[in-house]
């Protein structure tokens, strides 16, 4: 392929951190446009190059760690190497929220303004950094930021150095003198980091399964996990085979914790029943959804076990190659992952021949960079082959055509956790925890006004107000206003509805849903018209752009609701804008493309009908 | 790899029967609901849709009702199966086509789009109840992905831009631009294969660019002109008619369309020259052609300058 590339040119430190992850010019396929003696008179393919596009993300990655921001001559060298065209390589490099493709300087913090954060302080720290630093802004070094998945230590900030190495540190609680410490000196100066287990205020309890490691052993050591049941569920796995396997999940009745509650055992039974090979197997751990932190005190907590059950979930469908999808913001839990799979493969867990069984399965880690729509199932296709993180439209679904067009299975990180428990204890019997329609323990995102937010374990059939109550409830002397379900593609329920099951049909027999397992409760001090725009601002800034509805309705909803808070009095106005957030909400639930329209104006409509919130004339 | 796919002609091709709006149509096996509703008579509207393109399905105006799906399914894209029940008119569908020509016409500039105002009115959209639009914007080729600034909702955000004037054969209005795909496709692996324009941007911050937003002299641009062909809003025009319409004499009720073959070598592409007052005013090229399918290089293109050069001794 002849590409046209402009004449600005690397400077020496991207082109080491691009040769770095991508090996040295002429390692691996074409070296890009440079002629040398080597091509007189031969014509060479550029296929091996081609091949690699879905290095694209990953090189964008480097460049962006090492120098805070992507040039024209870096993102030239990355098009060269990877043979994409430049106009290509843009698009994706402007796609992502942790990239810039303007200058900015080597740190920066991302302050968490997010509903979780909001409802705990984070007001009052973007007005203090107003005061010290100006606006937010990336050149005034810190910004606004999405939901970081730390909602337990709201508010939240993430403090970013690039560099060789990067350093990136998770702020929680956050305060005005430790982002400027961060920026002054570097996020390195920063206290170290709250322990994984600060994530889980049950750790150590009797009785929990999916969180039982935590805080009891050292998630750096693979003897540790050894040492606790660790592997003895790959080794059942081992003795069943695949077709038993699948049928063990199946019997468990095991569903999705990602926010689909799709069976896990039908997915994985469609995918290895497909002829065409090679077949993948996705971890979804891009876990954004505002108020969602559970997957990443399991990844903290007990990294091997994701290992482990992957190796499983390959294992059943013939699948000999995973990935993980790892949220960009969650540095902690990536270099606990790659920590876990050289450990696994020192000790012939993972690669060739595991476990002398002929069976081999490898391992990668792809980081997200600051998309909430890659974890979408099949955007993560897109965003791990290196193009925009847009969603595909279904069908083909992912079990015929997935990964780089092979089946595929997408497993959130809490769903395969499951896995090694099923192996032990047989799918019947993993059958009998929880309800009827709801199979197994479960673990809740509990943040917001309470006691002791975090993550909680329970076997499902718990109702809201016990689950409240594990978190200590709301502080002394205030009162529950109503609590969020599902995160921001979830509902709103009232401080009156506290005895709701959570489970799968409980949720549904009470017209709202479980989602990524987000409780959230508001006390009496919070402003929930604010929490309605701040979830409109998150719809409008995430969606991909792809699809009408959603590009432009995102937007118009939130341009009604900003009407509707500032026009204090003016009845007929608000009408007339609720009747406009009913018709474009119809139309994104209806016509958009994926998940993400679809569900952007759940929590508004929740909000309107079930709270009365824009009803009551403030 | 884009032409449409024709079975050998002793080969039956299995024909499929759905009900549309209750009746019941039969089109070949592997066609769309889009060819089954036009084959049923049912007027669709498209916008992304393209008949040399694969499709996107982005827009979301040819939405219809599928019995069994819980969400509305595009019609320009889900293949016909057995049994289908199909619904082209009922409340749900119609809202749906009114708010995405409403959520367009509030934030694009429509009027060089064909068909837009009888559609607008067969759905009963307002496009201006979405308030005041917002003006010129200078900062839509700088992409802070997850960041926008909200006013207080009394101006509803636009595309609203400044043309893209960087050359003398096509000008890019983007302020038209209802990102449908389509040039970026062309442009692309399913035609073009010159990759210099791709979405750059998320969310309605999005826009078609390229690499750092360069001119398109500066970039991989050949000037095939392919994109204009397939864009359905105007937003990309050939400069001959962006002037004439700025002038006030673009008229297409003046112009005739002579289809012949190209001249400048071998392929045998064909092209339709469009005349206006006895000067060719743009060259398209016919989609249903077997060679050029709509295609054309610079030279088929824009090189008609000698044709009519009025110059006598030929040096034009
Ligand atoms: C906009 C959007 C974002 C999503 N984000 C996530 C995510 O971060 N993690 C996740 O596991 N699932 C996410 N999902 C759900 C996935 O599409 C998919 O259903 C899930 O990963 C499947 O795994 P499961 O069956 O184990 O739940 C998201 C869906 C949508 C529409
Ligand atoms: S619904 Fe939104 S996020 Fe999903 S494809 Fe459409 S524009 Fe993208
Ligand atoms: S004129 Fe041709 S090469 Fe240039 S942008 Fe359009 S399709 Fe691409
Ligand atoms: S410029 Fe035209 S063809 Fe390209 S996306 Fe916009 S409307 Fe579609
Ligand atoms: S024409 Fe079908 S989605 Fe655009």
């Amino acid at each position: 392929m002849d590409l046209k590339f402009s004449n600005a040119e690397p400077f020496a430190e991207e082109r080491d951190a691009i040769d770095r992850r991508l090996g040295g010019p002429g390692e691996d396929g074409w070296d890009g446009g440079e002629r040398d003696e080597r091509d007189h008179r031969s014509a060479q393919t550029s296929l091996p190059a081609w091949s690699r596009r879905h290095l694209v993300l990953e090189a964008l990655h480097a460049v962006n760690d090492r120098v805070g921001w992507i040039s024209p001559g870096a993102l030239n060298y990355i098009g060269k190497r990877l043979s994409v065209a430049p106009a290509d390589v843009y698009s994706v490099a402007t796609f992502y929220a942790l990239f810039s493709t303007n200058l900015r300087p080597k740190r920066i913090v991302h302050v968490c303004t997010d509903i979780a954060c909001v409802a705990r302080g984070s007001k009052e720290v973007c007005e203090g950094l107003e005061k010290r630093l100006g606006p937010a802004g990336a050149m005034n070094g810190w910004k606004h930021s999405p939901c970081l998945g730390v909602c337990e230590r709201a508010p939240a900030a993430l403090a970013v150095e690039a560099g060789d190495p990067p350093h990136e540190h998770l702020i929680g609680p956050a305060t005005v003198d430790e982002v400027l410490l961060a920026l002054n000196n570097g996020p390195a100066a920063l206290a170290a980091e709250a322990p994984p287990v600060m994530a889980v205020p049950q750790a150590g309890q009797e009785g929990l399964v999916l969180l039982k490691r935590v805080g009891q052993v050292d998630p750096e050591s693979i003897d540790d996990y050894l040492a606790t049941d660790g592997y003895a569920g790959l080794r059942r796995a081992f003795e069943m085979g695949p077709a038993q396997i699948i049928s063990e999940v199946k019997d468990s009745r095991l569903m999705g914790r990602g926010g689909a509650a799709f069976p896990a055992g039908i997915k994985w039974e469609s995918t290895a029943k497909q002829p065409a090979t090679p077949r993948y197997l996705v971890c979804n751990a891009d876990e954004s959804e505002p108020g969602t932190f559970k997957d990443r005190a399991l990844l903290e907590g007990d990294p091997f076990a994701l290992i482990e059950s992957m190796t499983i979930a390959g294992y059943a469908i013939g699948a000999e190659r995973g990935y993980i999808y790892l949220r960009g913001e969650y540095p902690r839990s990536y270099r606990l992952l790659r920590n876990a799979i050289e450990k696994a493969r020192e000790r012939g867990f993972l690669g060739a021949n595991i476990l002398g069984t002929g069976w081999s399965f490898e391992l990668e880690i792809r980081r997200g960079a600051g998309a909430y729509i890659c974890g979408e199932e099949t955007a993560i296709f897109n965003s791990i082959e290196g193009y925009r993180g847009e969603p595909r439209s279904k069908p083909p679904f992912p079990f015929e055509q997935g990964l780089f067009g092979k089946p595929t299975v997408v497993n959130n990180v809490e769903t395969l956790y499951n896995v090694p428990l099923i192996m032990q204890i047989g799918g019947a019997q993993y059958a009998k925890i929880g309800t009827e329609g709801s199979t197994g323990p479960k673990l809740f995102c509990v943040s917001g006004n309470l006691v002791r937010p975090g993550v909680y374990e329970v076997p499902f059939g718990a109702t809201l107000g016990e689950v409240l109550k594990l978190a200590g409830g709301v502080p002394q002397g205030r009162t529950l206003q109503a609590v969020l379900l599902g995160g921001a593609a979830g509902g709103f329920v009232r401080a009156d509805e506290l005895d709701i099951p959570l489970t799968f049909e409980g949720a549904r027999a009470n017209d709202t849903t479980l989602g990524s397992g987000v409780v959230l409760a508001f006390d009496d001090t919070v402003d929930l018209s604010g929490i309605l725009l701040r979830i409109a601002r998150f719809f409008r800034d995430e969606s991909c752009g792809q699809c009408v509805p959603c590009r432009v309705g995102t937007v118009r909803q939130e341009e009604a609701l900003l009407r509707i808070v500032h026009n204090h009095g003016d009845a007929g106005a608000k009408g007339r804008d609720v009747g406009l957030l009913r018709d474009v909400g119809l139309a994104m639930k209806d016509a958009s493309i994926c998940g993400l329209g679809q569900a952007a104006w759940n929590a508004v409509e929740s909000a309107i009908d079930r709270l009365g919130v824009l009803k009551e004339s403030r | 790899m884009n032409a449409p796919y024709m079975a050998p002609a002793d080969t039956p091709v299995r024909q499929v029967t759905i009900t549309i709006d209750g009746e019941e149509v039969s089109v070949p096996e592997g066609s769309t609901i889009l060819t089954a509703c036009n084959e049923a008579g049912k007027d669709t509207p498209t916008l992304c849709y393209g008949d040399t393109l694969t499709p996107k399905n982005a827009c979301r105006v040819c939405m219809v009702e599928l019995k069994g799906s819980r969400v509305l399914v595009p019609s320009c894209s889900r293949k016909v199966q057995p049994g289908m029940e199909v619904m082209t008119d009922t409340e749900r569908v119609r809202h749906s086509r009114r708010l995405v020509l409403e959520l367009l016409g509030s934030s694009v500039d429509l009027s060089t789009t064909p068909r837009i105002p009888e559609w607008m009115e067969r759905y009963n959209a307002d496009p201006d109840r979405y308030g005041e639009r917002a003006g010129e914007s200078l900062r839509r080729d700088v992409h802070d992905p997850g960041e926008h600034h909200a006013g207080n909702g009394s101006i509803a955000a636009t595309m609203a831009q400044p043309d893209k004037i960087d050359n003398d054969l096509y000008v890019r209005e983007y302020d038209k631009c209802i990102l449908c795909y389509k040039c970026v496709d062309a442009c692309g692996p399913q035609w073009q294969n010159s990759f210099a324009i791709q979405i750059a941007g998320r969310g309605f911050d999005a826009q078609i660019s390229t690499e750092f937003a360069v001119e398109l002299p500066d970039s991989a641009c050949v000037f095939c002109g392919n994109c204009v062909e397939v864009c359905p809003t105007g937003a990309l025009s050939f400069k001959t008619e962006y002037d004439m319409r700025a002038a006030g004499t673009w008229d297409e009720s003046q112009q005739t369309t002579t289809t012949t073959v190209c001249t400048y070598c071998g392929v045998g592409c064909n092209l339709e020259l469009h005349v206006q007052d006895n000067k060719i005013v743009k060259v398209t090229s016919p989609h249903d052609h077997s060679v050029s399918h709509g295609n054309l290089c610079i030279k088929g293109r824009f090189g008609y300058a000698h044709v009519q050069s009025r110059e006598k001794d030929g040096s034009s």
